[in-house]
């Protein structure tokens, strides 16, 4: 039993969506229970062991001052330090404030904002500390993020395609929403992992999963506006939960 | 060898998709789902789209009504029959700790297609010399192209980004069906006249209501067909397409290309002879059970050519004229033919449109371009 890897799980700022997906591993679970030792996951258990911990999953991004420090030290304890989620990988949907008055919104929103310790930004892990591997996704998908345990537990590189996710809708057999029904898609320029979901059910895809590699922004945004979005439409659909992804953030007007 | 041509009517097309079912076939033909004319399994003939058309463009596909109720007037839709024949996602084999098991799919039913374009027989044809040929083809691909069935359709209302006349597969169906079947409507009804190309193709015939067809009412329908050479929406610049693009590695072209180009891999999906997969490998939980499963991969993925240290073909210029080089030109040094059969797919499903006929047409105006200027030095 003590020989196996130790598995944490953190929690920064986020709505707690991708923790949540461990738990929704129902089939898989108890086996994977049995390979690893669930050594921190507030979540699912009050029982916490001391690290060091082989394997650290962070959810959430960095938004205060006491995230800054924390962050440190859980990378410190990590042999690999694994974030699962939009907000962990890019900030969130959080990171809007970015882009506007941080002490408007604390006064707007708060009741008493002077006990309200907060970062002007919402930021990445990976713009605090070194992070192995990224899981994308608002929220992740269960069955990558069961790929990256069983790769991890296998010490192999985990199979998570960086590419569209034009790419799991074809496959899908799906018909394409922008091109049959003129419905405006981010999927050309996404990230794939959730299996084209969106599309499946005739919606045009949300870019829960941020920028693939190399998205082309400038021609996806071109097309948008031809089919008649504004300006400020294709900001919209741009500041969602990867509002501050490198990859989208730029290609804003409104930025 | 030829054999008598024949007319079905409505209900004696109805007769052999039963027919065909009852023989063992899975029979797949255009149905109506999702705002598209889709490839599906089919029950019967009310299952086909009676009185839909298509309009297709540069990134545009819109379903249209029709005055009529034909069944097959209505161009290249959303996927082609590789779906079938190579699927997108298959295991190939999986491990337990007391052995190795090869995947063994020979035990699945056989494919009938029905209303199979010229375009899209030419494509099966050369899928089956990419993918069933060769010292050592894909057995599992071979299996369901030896057991098919096909029942072309003669197309007699190509869309606007059909150009299947120019690259020399269409619109009249060349050889690898069983049967031909043209749908004509006028005064004297609702029909279909049909040749068969095959043994197998007559004696389906045989079984199912039919009456034969006369000279004449096999004339006109071959001339519908060969009349819709004149209506497609492009045509492919006839030109040596393998000495252009191979003369043209360092065009200006394929970075204004690359503007647009979203590299998200459609073209290659949506392509009825794109062949390229990749395979993944998964342990499961409790690492007792292993399995590798074989996927459609597109050369519009980094990791299609990635190679230790990164991905050979990084940018967009260099992916976009790998897939055209590839398609149009070194297919031939590689297979002996064309790998593009002007189905127009992939105009119509790039999500910006961008048209495979006007990129070799801007190649074929820079070099002459080029040329100009050369004479003017």
């Amino acid at each position: 039993m003590s020989n196996l890897p130790t598995l944490a799980v953190w929690k920064f700022a986020s709505c707690d969506g991708c923790q949540l997906t461990l738990l929704d591993c129902e089939d898989e679970l108890l086996s994977l229970a049995g390979q690893v030792r669930i050594a921190h996951f507030l979540e699912a258990s009050s029982e916490v062991l001391a690290g060091p911990y082989d394997l650290s999953l962070v959810e959430g991004s960095i938004s205060t001052p006491a995230d800054t420090l924390r962050i440190c030290e859980v990378r410190e304890q990590s042999r690999l330090l694994v974030t699962i989620g939009a907000c962990a990988t890019s900030g969130g949907i959080q990171a809007l404030r970015n882009y506007a008055d941080f002490e408007e919104f604390r006064s707007a929103v708060y009741a008493s904002p002077q006990y309200i310790e907060s970062l002007a930004t919402s930021t990445a892990i990976a713009d605090h500390v070194r992070v192995d591997f990224e899981l994308r996704g608002c929220p992740i998908d269960k069955h990558q993020l069961l790929e990256l345990i069983t790769a991890f537990l296998a010490g192999r590189r985990p199979e998570i395609p960086d590419t569209s996710v034009c790419t799991q809708c074809k496959r899908r057999g799906l018909t394409c929403v922008m091109v049959a029904h003129g419905t405006p898609c981010l999927g050309p320029v996404t990230h794939a992992g959730c299996g084209a979901l969106c599309p499946a059910v005739d919606r045009g895809c949300y870019g829960c999963f941020g920028p693939m590699a190399g998205a082309n922004l400038p021609a996806l945004t071109r097309q948008l506006r031809q089919g008649g979005m504004s300006a400020r439409e294709v900001d919209l659909v741009l500041r969602t939960f990867n509002v501050a992804a490198p990859g989208f953030a730029e290609h804003r007007e409104d930025r | 060898m030829t054999f008598p041509a024949a007319v079905l009517s409505m209900a004696g097309l109805d007769e052999l998709i039963s027919t065909l079912a009852g023989d063992g076939y899975r029979v797949v033909g255009p149905t109506l789902r999702d705002q598209a004319i889709v490839l599906a399994e089919l029950t019967s003939a009310g299952d086909l789209p009676a009185g839909w058309a298509v309009q297709t463009g540069p990134g545009t596909y819109r379903l249209k009504r029709r005055a009529d109720s034909a069944v097959f007037c209505h161009s290249a839709g959303p996927q082609s029959w590789k779906q079938f024949l190579h699927p997108p996602d298959r295991k190939l084999w999986s491990a337990d700790r007391d052995g190795f098991h090869p995947a063994d799919d020979r035990q699945q039913p056989p494919f009938a297609f029905l209303g199979v374009r010229a375009c899209d027989l030419a494509a099966i044809d050369t899928l089956a010399g990419v993918l069933g040929a060769g010292a050592w083809p894909d057995r599992s691909f071979r299996g369901r192209y030896r057991g098919l069935f096909v029942v072309a359709a003669g197309c007699t209302e190509p869309g606007g980004v059909c150009f299947c006349a120019s690259m020399g597969t269409g619109p009249r169906p060349g050889p690898g069906y069983d049967l031909a079947l043209t749908e004509q409507i006028d005064q004297a009804g609702h029909r279909f006249v049909v040749e068969a190309g095959t043994e197998a193709g007559a004696q389906v015939i045989a079984r199912i209501s039919h009456r034969a067809a006369g000279e004449a009412e096999l004339i006109a329908a071959r001339a519908a067909v060969d009349a819709a050479a004149a209506a497609m929406g492009r045509q492919m610049p006839a030109v040596d397409l393998a000495g252009l693009l191979a003369a043209s590695r360092d065009s200006v072209s394929w970075e204004q290309v690359a503007e647009r180009c979203l590299t998200c891999g459609n073209c290659t999906m949506v392509c009825p002879t794109c062949f390229c997969t990749t395979t993944r490998d998964s342990s499961g939980e409790t690492g007792e059970h292993a399995e590798r499963w074989q996927h459609w991969a597109s050369c519009f993925e980094l990791d299609f050519s990635y190679l230790h240290g990164g991905s050979v073909r990084s940018s967009g210029e260099s992916r976009y004229r790998q897939w055209i080089t590839h398609k149009l030109g070194t297919w031939h040094d590689q297979f002996g033919r064309s790998g593009c059969v002007g189905c127009g797919r992939c105009i119509a499903w790039c999500p910006v449109g961008i048209d495979i006929t006007e990129e070799i047409a801007t190649l074929v105006a820079l070099r002459e371009e080029g040329a100009g200027e050369a004479a003017g030095d």
